[in-house]
């Protein structure tokens, strides 16, 4: 543990009390409202963020899944699976936060014809499911290899989710990085920054906390077995 | 308050109260495995 993480949790901890803290009074104290949305569009600074950081477990998650095939790092195995819970439960978020928004913005919960929601959901759904196979398999070597290829797999979901915003034809899911740069400046540009490195800090931290107790539950179970 | 006001309270609420019922669940697991360890303390005499 200690070669790896060299940031301690308290400090990461109060990292994301003090971002969360900032990032919350930024959007509702100092970003205008939206010339198009009003004061729906306050939603996007935490939904977006959450989004990003949903995606970005999913990619550690396969990432360290690689480690475990290839190098057959020993940690790599519960690494990939605590990065695929974060992403399931920020995933979990996006939906969530991005339901209330349609609510607001399009008059219903849920839209079956829109490419981007239902793609995102595929990709919950699927990493949903890793934790079904995870815990049908016995603990060991062959669990770990098969959660580690699932995990690749589902990796390839995460460019195809977050093109079909872009690629968007119907409702207009709105966007909020173009190719020419963010869509918005000043203070609303301040806040989605915060919000996302809030975001961010906020899931490592998490990830951190989760990573040690089952690292920890892991070393117990050796003790018990000598 | 305003409806979409509602909506955005709403929203965040449902974002603070994952993270705090998460901290919750991961503080339970914490609390089994400081016992885990006082047993194999206490089994191994110390």
């Amino acid at each position: 543990m200690g070669r790896r993480h060299r940031l301690p949790l308290p400090a990461l901890a109060g990292a994301s009390l003090v971002l969360v803290t900032t990032a919350l009074a930024l959007v509702f104290f100092v970003a205008p409202n939206d010339a198009d949305q009003g004061f729906s569009q306050r939603i996007f600074y935490f939904h977006v963020s959450v989004a990003f950081t949903a995606y970005l477990c999913f990619g550690a998650g396969a990432w360290k899944a690689l480690r475990h095939l290839w190098k057959r790092d020993p940690h790599a195995d519960l690494e990939s699976y605590v990065a695929v819970h974060q992403g399931v439960i920020f995933g979990a978020l996006v939906l969530i936060t991005g339901s209330i928004w349609a609510r607001i913005s399009w008059g219903h919960w849920w839209v079956w014809s829109e490419n981007q929601l239902v793609l995102f959901l595929v990709l919950f759904l699927f990493y949903a499911a890793y934790f079904m196979l995870r815990f049908s398999v016995e603990p060991g070597p062959q669990r770990a290899n098969i959660s580690a290829v699932y995990a690749l797999f589902g990796v390839v979901l995460v460019p195809v989710s977050f093109l079909a915003i872009r690629l968007s034809q119907r409702l207009i899911h709105p966007q909020v990085f173009t190719r020419h740069g963010a869509n918005f400046g000043g203070w609303i540009l301040a806040a989605y920054l915060v919000s996302q490195a809030a975001v961010l800090v906020l899931a490592y931290t998490l990830y951190r906390v989760e990573l040690t107790g089952k690292l920890l539950d892991l070393r117990l179970r050796e003790m018990r077995t000598l | 308050m305003t409806t979409a006001e509602k909506y955005v309270t709403a929203a965040y609420c449902v974002i603070f109260g994952v993270v705090l019922l998460y901290v919750v669940i991961i503080a339970f697991k914490l609390q089994r495995l400081q016992r885990d360890v006082d047993e194999l303390k206490d089994g191994r005499g110390g």
